[in-house]
């Protein structure tokens, strides 16, 4: 039954753990915005998708 | 309307902001933009390689059509100080700047705001928050300032909104977290105590060995400690305050009862060796602050939808390229030039661009003596012009909140006897003591008997007893009917209003602009005929003015140009003059002219038309009732008494009578004083007025009235003296609205029975210790939610019912 010592240990110390890596996560603000990043995500990078589908050359100078 | 005539034609719709091109002048790469600010911010774009911007969704840009862009209006950009102020961080090399960009809408705008850096190789990096709104922008200093960030921004069309305000907000969010992180620590130690706790539930059988029993709760100690020392900080912080003040709140029991459980458990576990209510503790905060949390949440959505100040009705006269236009308040920007009108507020810090000005700032500071001010002088905001109208140009954008809180200025408070709200306030104020009262009966009562249900039901009736579903009947259910009214362009000064129009029996019309309208008079030139010189000089004088009748002759001039002249004067109540090529101008009432108009008297208003002393013609200005009117004030006779008050002479009497009824006492000839002086005598007899009048020149009668409202037509003339601001083309339910406010007082009443039925209920529970501490925290929240609920609920249906509400789509 000695063991109930270690698993309560065990128990809180990663209860604990997990409070504060909800704290670290808080801080870094992981819970401020929950849309942007959902969005942001599906861009393609930047410079293939533009040459595409874009106008032609500049021609109005 | 106006929309689907232009879209009638098939219309090529704007390739950046998808509205109908009206010609095509703005043709680039075989793509129509609808003004020439599109096709720029399309340039910038196409140059720097940023077409995907239009491949995330169709049309995401915003009309740059009303852009009156000024090249210096972002100067002030270069102050340090302010400067200091916007920027987040800054060191040698970058500087962190946010701003709040109103126009991000779609991916397209995370997409583009996101790729700054291929625009400008100042920009390091930029990251946006949808939700908020926000854009957060690292730049490199040596190659760009802010103020070229913040054109950049704008010729890409997101123009930040810059307030320098806006610092404080930060703060409130941190508070948010912090109630966040309590509420974790709490749930942290609740959940682990529960595990411990369990072989207390199994006491009956011997589960584990007596040494884990006492251990157990030994851990149960240590992990209450947090949970009282740290998440329930906020109640100690709230009810010290309170007492500090001599004052008793609703945090006073719950701090009571925290203590009372904790120190009894300590002795239990401690002392006698028993288990304790460590556990019942844990959860009792955890639910606490969550229910405060969510109470928060939903008090921030309803708080957010009745934000009906950002409808506040303030139109501003603006000219740009001489051509003058009428324009809300929030369209206003810095670097307009705009025209203030005898009597008008000046809406936003301005700077004086004509020669002198006399401003009134009895609005802000009580002081009614005018200051005079010259050419280049910083007038403020909340200040009104006397005399000439004014030119300025607006150095500050407009705070719709900072006008309201005007109308708010306790100068014009007014009686507030026969209301519910201060009642509301007196029994959340004794509320308190007696749930104390009750609670310590409870205690000495089952310590005779048992002590640990002594404690139990002292904790559980300081708990469950809620004062807050007592006090926020009131605040919610008005709120609600506020918004609602805000809806149908009725603008309520503040709650109190709608109680005092709950309980109106009278209402005093005002004539002149009221129930009659500039729009359906009827008006007519005697005299030589006009040249368009002559017409061009009097609508220079007219348009200067803020009477019914200069505007109604305003508007019958139609849209000419007007006129240089000098010296321009308004006598209130008679006419207007002004110099022009050295002859003087005259346009007013016969006895401001002095002409002669012995058998004209009958017809009407007149308005007789002078120059250097002689008389070129009069107008003569019939004017019409407002449309629906006559149903209006015939639904409210059979309920009120009704009044007709008019500054005009009774030459009208007769048709008056024909269309609105006999039982209606008409008053001629009455001066704004004398308005006054009838709405006094009206209240010392007793009766409970409402005044409805234009709020020009029976500012002191919507003053003196139980409730003061102000009609107005599309130009606003604000006056903080009235109680409420009806638009005009919504007057014709304001029987409705007088019915409406009726229901949401006895709205309240019921919610008020609502709630004092939870408290008695709950109360009796907690007494006989039938309720555990942990189940009055969850009912706390819930029955506060649930009064909320039922008063916005019940207001919404009713005005579903009477049709209040479909009026949502204007």
């Amino acid at each position: 039954m000695e063991v109930i010592f270690l698993l309560i240990a065990i128990s809180l110390i990663l209860a604990v753990t997990f409070l504060w890596l909800f704290f670290r996560a808080m801080k870094d603000g992981q819970f401020d915005d929950d849309y942007t990043p959902s969005v942001r995500i599906l861009f393609d990078s930047h410079k293939k998708a533009t040459k595409k589908q874009s106008t032609k050359p500049k021609s109005y100078e | 309307m106006k929309k689907s005539a232009t879209i009638n034609p098939p219309a090529v719709k704007c390739y950046h902001c998808g509205e109908p091109c009206e010609n095509e002048n703005f043709l680039l790469e075989e793509k129509q933009f609808c003004c020439y600010g599109c096709k720029l911010v399309y340039e910038v774009l196409a140059e720097n390689d940023l077409c995907n911007y239009y491949n995330i969704e169709a049309f995401p840009g915003e009309s740059q059509k009303s852009q009156t862009g000024k090249s210096n209006r972002f100067d002030y950009l270069n102050d340090e100080e302010t400067e200091r102020n916007l920027l987040d961080f800054q060191n040698e090399e970058q500087s962190h700047v946010t701003f709040f960009i109103p126009l991000i809408h779609c991916a397209s705008c995370i997409w583009l705001l996101e790729n700054l850096f291929h625009i400008h190789s100042g920009i390091i990096s930029s990251r946006v928050d949808f939700i908020k709104k926000k854009v957060q922008i690292k730049f490199s200093n040596q190659k760009l300032s802010l103020k070229e960030l913040v054109e950049l921004l704008s010729t890409i069309g997101y123009e930040p909104r810059i307030n320098l305000a806006n610092l404080e907000k930060k703060q409130k969010n941190y508070s948010n977290n912090r109630i966040v992180k309590k509420l974790a620590v709490a749930g942290f130690c609740f959940g682990n105590m529960m595990l411990f706790s369990i072989p207390e539930y199994f006491s009956e059988t011997v589960l584990i060995a007596e040494n884990f029993r006492g251990l157990f709760n030994y851990l149960n100690v240590v992990l209450a400690l947090p949970v009282v020392l740290y998440s329930a900080n906020d109640y100690y912080l709230s009810a010290w305050n309170s007492l500090r003040q001599k004052r008793i709140n609703m945090d006073v029991p719950i701090v009571l009862g925290i203590i009372a459980l904790f120190f009894y458990s300590l002795w239990e576990i401690l002392i006698v060796g028993n288990a304790g209510y460590m556990d019942s503790l844990g959860g009792l905060l955890f639910f606490l602050l969550l229910g405060k949390i969510y109470q928060q949440k939903t008090f921030a959505t309803l708080e957010f939808d009745r934000d009906y100040k950002s409808y506040f009705p303030i139109a501003i006269t603006r000219l740009s390229q001489d051509v003058e236009e009428v324009i809300p308040l929030r369209k206003l920007e810095v670097g307009n030039l705009i025209r203030v009108r005898n009597e008008e507020l000046i809406p936003a810090d301005s700077i004086l661009l004509c020669e002198s000005a006399n401003i009134d700032y009895s609005f802000v500071t009580g002081e009614e003596v005018p200051v005079p001010k010259k050419k280049g002088d910083l007038i403020f905001a909340g200040g009104r012009q006397l005399g000439d109208p004014i030119l300025l140009t607006v150095q500050k954008s407009p705070s719709q909140g900072y006008l309201t809180d005007l109308w708010n200025n306790e100068a014009f408070e007014k009686k507030k006897d026969k209301l519910l709200e201060p009642l509301s306030n007196k029994i959340s104020a004794s509320f308190t003591w007696i749930v104390i009262f009750i609670s310590v009966s409870a205690l000495l009562f089952w310590s005779f008997t048992d002590f640990s249900i002594a404690v139990k039901s002292f904790v559980s009736v300081l708990i469950v007893a809620c004062p807050c579903a007592l006090a926020m009947s009131t605040p919610f259910t008005l709120g609600n009917t506020l918004r609602i009214f805000g809806r149908g362009k009725f603008y309520l000064k503040n709650a109190s209003v709608v109680e005092r129009l709950a309980i109106i029996d009278t209402v005093v019309f005002d004539k002149t602009g009221t129930l009659t309208s500039p729009s359906q008079a009827k008006i007519n030139f005697h005299g030589e005929p006009l040249s368009k010189e002559t017409k061009s000089l009097i609508k220079s004088l007219v348009s200067k003015s803020a009477h019914p009748l200069s505007i109604r002759i305003n508007q019958w001039l139609g849209n000419i140009s007007a006129l240089e002249i000098e010296n321009f004067e308004e006598i209130k109540g008679n006419g207007l003059r002004a110099i022009y090529k050295n002859q003087e101008i005259k346009i007013g009432s016969s006895d401001f002219t002095g002409s002669n108009n012995g058998e004209l008297e009958e017809l009407g208003n007149l308005v007789f038309f002078q120059v250097e002393g002689v008389t070129i013609g009069y107008f003569h200005i019939q004017s019409g009732l407002r449309e629906g009117l006559e149903d209006v004030v015939k639904a409210l006779q059979g309920k009120y008494e009704i009044h007709v008050l008019s500054g005009d002479h009774p030459h009208e009497l007769g048709s008056l009578k024909a269309k609105l009824g006999k039982d209606i006492q008409y008053n001629f000839l009455q001066s704004p004083k004398d308005k006054m002086n009838y709405l006094r005598d009206l209240n010392t007899s007793g009766k409970e007025t409402l005044m409805i009048g234009d709020g020009l020149n029976d500012a002191g009668a919507l003053q003196e009235s139980n409730v003061g409202i102000a009609i107005t037509d599309q130009v606003s003339h604000f006056s903080p003296a009235s109680d409420a601001i009806l638009s005009s083309d919504s007057m014709r339910s304001i029987s409705d609205y007088l019915d409406f406010a009726k229901q949401s007082r006895n709205i309240i009443k019921a919610s008020f029975g609502l709630s004092l039925l939870y408290n008695v209920v709950g109360v009796s529970l907690a007494v006989q210790g039938l309720l555990s501490p942990v189940i009055c925290a969850v009912l706390m929240p819930v029955s506060s939610i649930s009064v909320v609920l039922f008063t916005t609920l019940s207001t919404n249906f009713l005005a579903w019912k009477k049709g209040l509400i479909i009026q949502k789509s204007t």
